[in-house]
């Protein structure tokens, strides 16, 4: 505690020094979302520097993304087995577990997993160059880092968010096939046939809404952190550390209003 | 002599892109399998030493306050929204197929304590703890705290990592225990609110059995021992100053992430079988 308060005011103390805390990151998380919708009004971006983060976001972090689908997939069968070997509700298999993985589960894991790969790794790599003093060499040079280095970065984590999903949601829905026939019996023809009367297409555009406001939610986040970092090589580990439970949180706050407005 | 080095390298040329191809394609195998090698050696060290090594005294304590207290409350908030998001879904499912929704506090207690609970907690808690463990265990690489412990002559694994496996494997299972809480109470209050379900009739636990509530905790253990060990590795394997702590602390949020959706996967198929509902 600072110097000079008594310990009984240790608690208040450190309950309003963490309020303030989390007032300032949203602050400032809010000024730089303003920034960033200022700066991609007119169309102006490094083109170089956003199809390589597009590379590199999208293409690298598809295997695991695509991994976490198919096992979602095939998760959700396994907990709807209960209910449908007692009941004998094969012919509800397909529907809960296609509209759960749309809805809710699928848009939800992938994007804590994209926010622990692409989130961390960008928070990293900015907070480096904030560290190294990159981002004053850049100001130096009259470049704004912003415009330079956030704007691309954030643009491409929410467009390749929202196509992972897409991709992800028919990885899970095979996913879910190979369970359903493998553990279940349920003949993949079948499966789907019970899904496809009941599934609207309201249903996978909601999952597809919740990605995109996901990718906002890591987007700012990863940037924002990683440009306040401060103190070294253990300064970007502590920055990483915030950037993603902040995210994390965010994505939940996000799915939460997103559920009750979207249904 | 320039000309005996064209024809010998010319006709090789292609045949050395082969063996270049077939070398990564090895090495991507082989990078696999050191990998999980590397991380069963940190388990049966870490293992060993929580049998037989030299405790610092007090250091559990400190690694359960920086990973129990720490996240509490971030894992409440979030624990808070899990429930009520699931309770909600639940219900709309419900809705579309039988208008009777008082089993769905049943089915709800069912799933969140089966399942949901361990493996959806578990996620926020490695985003939190994993990325955690390995800034810290990764700072102390790059600045070479832990070869200096090596020059005394003291394993890292003993010093660094078993604290934290202890802590996390029983903080862990608490802090998703006390979130688990919240989350069904958050439940019942959005079936209250959304569906008109008493809490009466929402607190129904004939659909639960010991089975569940066996495999829920042996999920938290799992998940907890899981976040730890692999952040552990990851952060010792830190190299190349903050870029390196930066990238080990990505690769243990994923990893551990991923350990989860592994061990999630493998223990509901094998609580199908071993513990039927």
């Amino acid at each position: 505690m600072s110097n000079g308060t008594s310990a009984s005011l240790a608690i208040p103390e450190r309950m309003g020094a963490a309020l303030l805390d989390i007032a300032t990151q949203v602050g400032g998380i809010t000024i730089m979302a303003g920034q960033i919708a200022r700066r991609a009004a007119p169309w102006r971006i490094d083109r170089y520097e956003f199809t390589r983060n597009m590379y590199r976001m999208g293409v690298k972090s598809l295997p695991i993304l695509a991994a976490t689908a198919f096992f979602v997939g095939a998760i959700m069968v396994i907990q709807a087995a209960p209910v449908v070997v007692q009941y004998n509700a094969r012919n509800f298999l397909g529907w809960s577990a296609i509209y759960t993985t749309f809805r809710e589960i699928g848009p939800l894991l992938m994007a804590l997993m994209f926010n622990g790969r692409v989130g961390a790794n960008n928070t990293a790599e900015l907070g480096t160059m904030a560290v190294t003093e990159q981002l004053d060499a850049l100001r130096a040079l009259a470049i704004d880092p912003i415009t330079y280095l956030v704007v691309p970065r954030a643009i491409s984590i929410v467009i390749i968010l929202t196509c992972l999903v897409v991709i992800g949601d028919f990885l899970a829905i095979l996913g879910a096939i190979g369970m359903a026939w493998f553990m279940l019996d349920v003949h993949w023809l079948f499966f789907i046939n019970s899904a496809l009367p009941r599934l609207e297409l309201w249903d996978f555009l909601v999952g597809i809404i919740k990605a995109f406001l996901y990718g906002i939610m890591i987007a700012l986040n990863s940037c924002y952190f990683g440009l306040s970092t401060t103190g070294g090589a253990p300064g970007v580990g502590r920055a990483v550390n915030r950037s993603v439970v902040a995210a994390a949180s965010g994505v939940f706050i996000a799915d939460y209003m997103s559920t009750f407005i979207l249904d | 002599m320039s000309t005996t080095t064209a024809e010998n390298t010319a006709p090789e040329t292609p045949e050395r892109d082969d063996e270049d191809l077939e070398d990564i394609e090895d090495s991507l195998l082989e990078f696999y399998a050191r990998e999980l090698k590397d991380l069963g050696g940190v388990f049966v060290r870490t293992l060993y030493y929580c049998v037989n090594g030299t405790r610092e005294k007090g250091d559990v304590a400190v690694q359960m306050f920086a990973i129990g207290n720490g996240s509490l409350f971030f894992m409440t908030i979030t624990m808070a929204f899990i429930g009520a998001i699931v309770a909600y879904q639940m219900g709309l499912q419900t809705q579309k197929i039988i208008p009777d929704m008082s089993l769905l506090g049943a089915g709800f207690l069912k799933l969140q304590v089966r399942d949901l609970i361990a493996s959806v907690g578990a996620m926020p808690l490695a985003t939190r703890v994993g990325a955690g463990i390995a800034a810290e265990i990764g700072s102390m690489v790059v600045t070479e705290q832990t070869d200096a412990l090596r020059m005394s002559a003291a394993d890292p694994v003993d010093f660094l990592v078993v604290p934290r496996f202890l802590a996390a494997v029983v903080m862990g299972t608490v802090v998703l225990c006390i979130g688990g809480a919240v989350s069904i109470f958050a439940g019942m209050t959005v079936a209250l609110v959304s569906f008109d379900i008493n809490p009466n009739t929402f607190f129904n636990f004939s659909m639960l059995t010991w089975g569940d509530v066996t495999l829920g905790l042996l999920k938290m253990v799992t998940y907890g021992g899981t976040i730890a060990i692999v952040s552990s590795q990851r952060g010792l394997r830190t190299f190349g100053g903050s870029e390196g702590v930066g990238l080990a602390t990505t690769e243990a949020v994923v990893g551990s992430l991923f350990g989860i959706i592994i061990w999630q996967f493998l223990l509901s198929a094998i609580g199908y079988v071993l513990l039927p509902p």
